[in-house]
């Protein structure tokens, strides 16, 4: 992205940097730049490759829920039930696991991706039908998944998984040495993450029903007179978050080594804030998975900084709370005085 | 009044809700006991169902009430315990604290025209995060008597709460139906830009409908403490999904511009009978808040046909 400035001819230089600098990403890739060396200053312990590289998995299922968000957020919708079809995926896996009827990796995902699906049409088949904001209809879906999982299951947590989930969630695509300590290496968690990442963004960029998304998020009486199926695109948008939901809920059981059933619910700020943070706006139309990344760094940073400054846990939420509100001011304020969206 | 065809749907509604918990609790849905723990317990859930319903006639939503709710209760049993405060006084501070959120969430909405529902999320996040910080996550019990007599007490057998709820709901119900203010309210709610061209204030009336759900939540959670004997950080977190559904199920459109305060205490006596029926039958909370959402998206559908005028 930035290297592009340097190819295009000098006058142009100065507006692609202008542009470039309205762009909310830049702030929060400078911001994250910033917060990462002043966090390295006081906590040395932040720079090593053990950290980088256990802050790039654990936050991997935040990453890919950010990304299914923001496929939400360009359609013109929200979605706070995702965290509920995650849960739903994640433990019904660990319960088919427990009593092997799922028996290896590519039955597993395809378990989840179904799950995740079946209940992403629901949600889209709401939204269109009601017509109702999506934030009450999934409010309500929220509460169904995730409460009749817990009434039938009992929720009690999962813990002796088989050695092939287990084992996936511990490889390591690249591994380093460190002098002192167990060596480390970028999961196969980060890779899932980043490929969905860069996937999506290449069919929201490339194909036609990616194209269409943005239209709806943009302006849906227009893109409706324009003969495009609102309910189909819509339908596509929560089944495809719905998908990425169930994976996500996978990646998370792999991270974490066993499943906890109340781990996901509860945050869903954290992965609007990202979504937010990665230059999709609420008002829809925008947004870009690969910004998500971005987003997700940030969130994980800061998180990671308040746990390396030794900052009592249940201050985190506030900190959340603060950066989204203070984001939302920005991108408001934005949209005011620049006149786009 | 003049007593619309939803109204008498919702009353319908209402008896058969009684002679189903009637035969299903064995007669004991109207016993003494269970009446008086309705009694107890329907204020809460119905100041917050107010603090809901203001700023979704207005055509926002008010995601931060429960949390708010929390805030007030903690603010004033910290007063109270650490600083010794007089409940009088730690009552107005816990109120104060609600409002100070409140004017947060109007100022940002109404001026900055942030969408409600980040807004409001997000406030409800940083307003429960303080309260655990401050808490640290524990809870404050041993609330002085005098205070306790607010979610507790009762006059001439009935609870000092539910009077205030009576109170409040007379009180909003008249500025609904015959003030400027209410009347505004709704013409917000159904049309923002009709509404400022015909010279109203949509910037004083959308911050005022935030300032007053903070206000309706703060009472909540100090019942709610009074009750409990007791404050902390996540108490009733079910209930935000409750006060929707208890708006929506009393006529508000979730597009805004509906709603009667008389038909919303209808629902909300609609709801605390089966949810104090379910406690009678001993059904599971996982299950009962799951039944919630799918009332909620059962009305939502069956009601997207029905014409605002209907209602």
């Amino acid at each position: 992205m930035f290297l592009r400035c340097f190819t295009i001819s000098s006058n142009k230089i100065k507006t692609s940097a202008i542009t470039y600098a309205k762009n909310p990403v830049v702030f929060v890739f400078c911001f994250t730049a910033l917060l990462s060396v002043i966090i390295g200053f006081l906590e040395p312990k932040f720079w090593s490759w053990v950290n980088i590289f256990d802050l790039l998995r654990n936050y991997a299922a935040w990453g890919i829920f950010t990304v299914a968000q923001v496929v939400i957020l360009i359609s013109g919708g929200i979605d706070v039930s995702f965290t509920a079809i995650a849960t739903v995926a994640m433990y019904l896996l660990g319960l088919f696991m427990v009593n092997r009827t799922i028996t290896n990796l590519i039955s597993g995902i395809i378990f989840v991706i179904a799950i995740g699906g079946a209940l992403g049409v629901i949600n889209g088949a709401f939204v269109y039908l009601t017509k109702v904001h999506p934030v009450i209809i999934t409010i309500g879906t929220l509460s169904v998944y995730y409460n009749l999982l817990i009434h039938f299951t009992r929720g009690r947590w999962l813990y002796n998984l088989p050695a092939f989930y287990l084992d996936f969630g511990l490889m390591r695509i690249i591994e380093i040495k460190t002098p002192l300590g167990p060596p480390t290496g970028l999961s196969v968690l980060t890779v899932i993450w980043i490929g969905i990442a860069l996937f999506t963004w290449i069919w929201l960029r490339y194909t036609k029903i990616g194209r269409e998304l943005f239209a709806i998020g943009g302006n849906l009486e227009a893109a409706r007179r324009l003969g495009y199926s609102i309910f189909l695109l819509q339908l596509f948008a929560y089944t495809y978050a719905g998908i990425l939901s169930g994976i996500g809920g996978f990646v998370y059981g792999a991270a974490a080594q066993f499943i906890q059933p109340n781990a996901i619910v509860g945050r869903e700020l954290d992965v609007i804030a990202a979504a937010i943070l990665g230059g999709a706006s609420v008002f829809g139309g925008k947004g870009s998975p690969l910004g998500s990344i971005l987003g997700t760094l940030l969130l994980g940073v800061v998180r990671n900084a308040l746990i390396l400054l030794k900052i009592p846990s249940y201050w985190h939420s506030a900190v959340v709370g603060g950066i989204v509100i203070i984001a939302t001011l920005f991108a408001t304020l934005q949209i005011r005085y620049t006149g786009r969206r | 009044m003049k007593l619309s065809l939803f109204s008498v749907i919702l009353f319908i509604i209402l008896g058969l809700t009684i002679i189903g918990l009637y035969i299903g609790t064995n007669k004991q849905i109207l016993s003494k006991v269970t009446l008086e723990t309705i009694g107890y317990q329907m204020p809460v859930l119905g100041f917050l169902t107010f603090a809901q319903f203001i700023p979704m006639v207005n055509g926002g939503i008010d995601l931060s009430i429960i949390s708010v709710a929390n805030f007030a209760g903690i603010i004033a049993a910290i007063l109270m315990k650490q600083f010794s405060y007089s409940p009088l006084m730690a009552i107005l501070s816990g109120i104060a604290a609600a409002l100070v959120v409140g004017s947060v969430n109007g100022i940002l909405i109404s001026i900055v025209k942030a969408p409600a529902l980040l807004v409001t999320l997000a406030t409800g996040f940083l307003v429960k995060g303080i309260s655990l910080g401050i808490t640290k996550g524990y809870i404050i019990s041993g609330l002085p008597n005098s205070f306790i007599v607010l979610g507790a007490g009762n006059l001439l057998g009935i609870p000092i709460s539910f009077l205030l709820l009576l109170l409040s709901s007379c009180i909003l119900a008249l500025t609904f139906a015959r003030t400027a203010f209410g009347r505004s309210i709704y013409l917000v709610g159904a049309n923002p830009v009709a509404s400022l061209f015909s010279g109203i204030s949509t910037r004083n009336i959308q911050s005022s409908v935030y300032i007053c759900s903070a206000f309706l939540s703060g009472t909540a959670g100090l019942i709610m403490a009074a009750r409990f004997n007791a404050a902390q950080a996540d108490y009733g977190g079910g209930y935000l999904l409750v006060t929707v559904l208890i708006c929506v199920l009393g006529g508000v459109s979730p597009t805004g511009g509906t709603g009667r305060i008389s038909d919303v205490f209808v629902a909300l006596t609609i709801l605390q009978l089966i949810s104090t029926g379910f406690n009678v039958m001993r059904t599971s909370a996982y299950l009962a808040t799951a039944l919630w959402g799918m009332l909620l998206l059962g009305i939502l559908l069956i009601t997207r046909k029905v014409p605002k005028h209907m209602i």
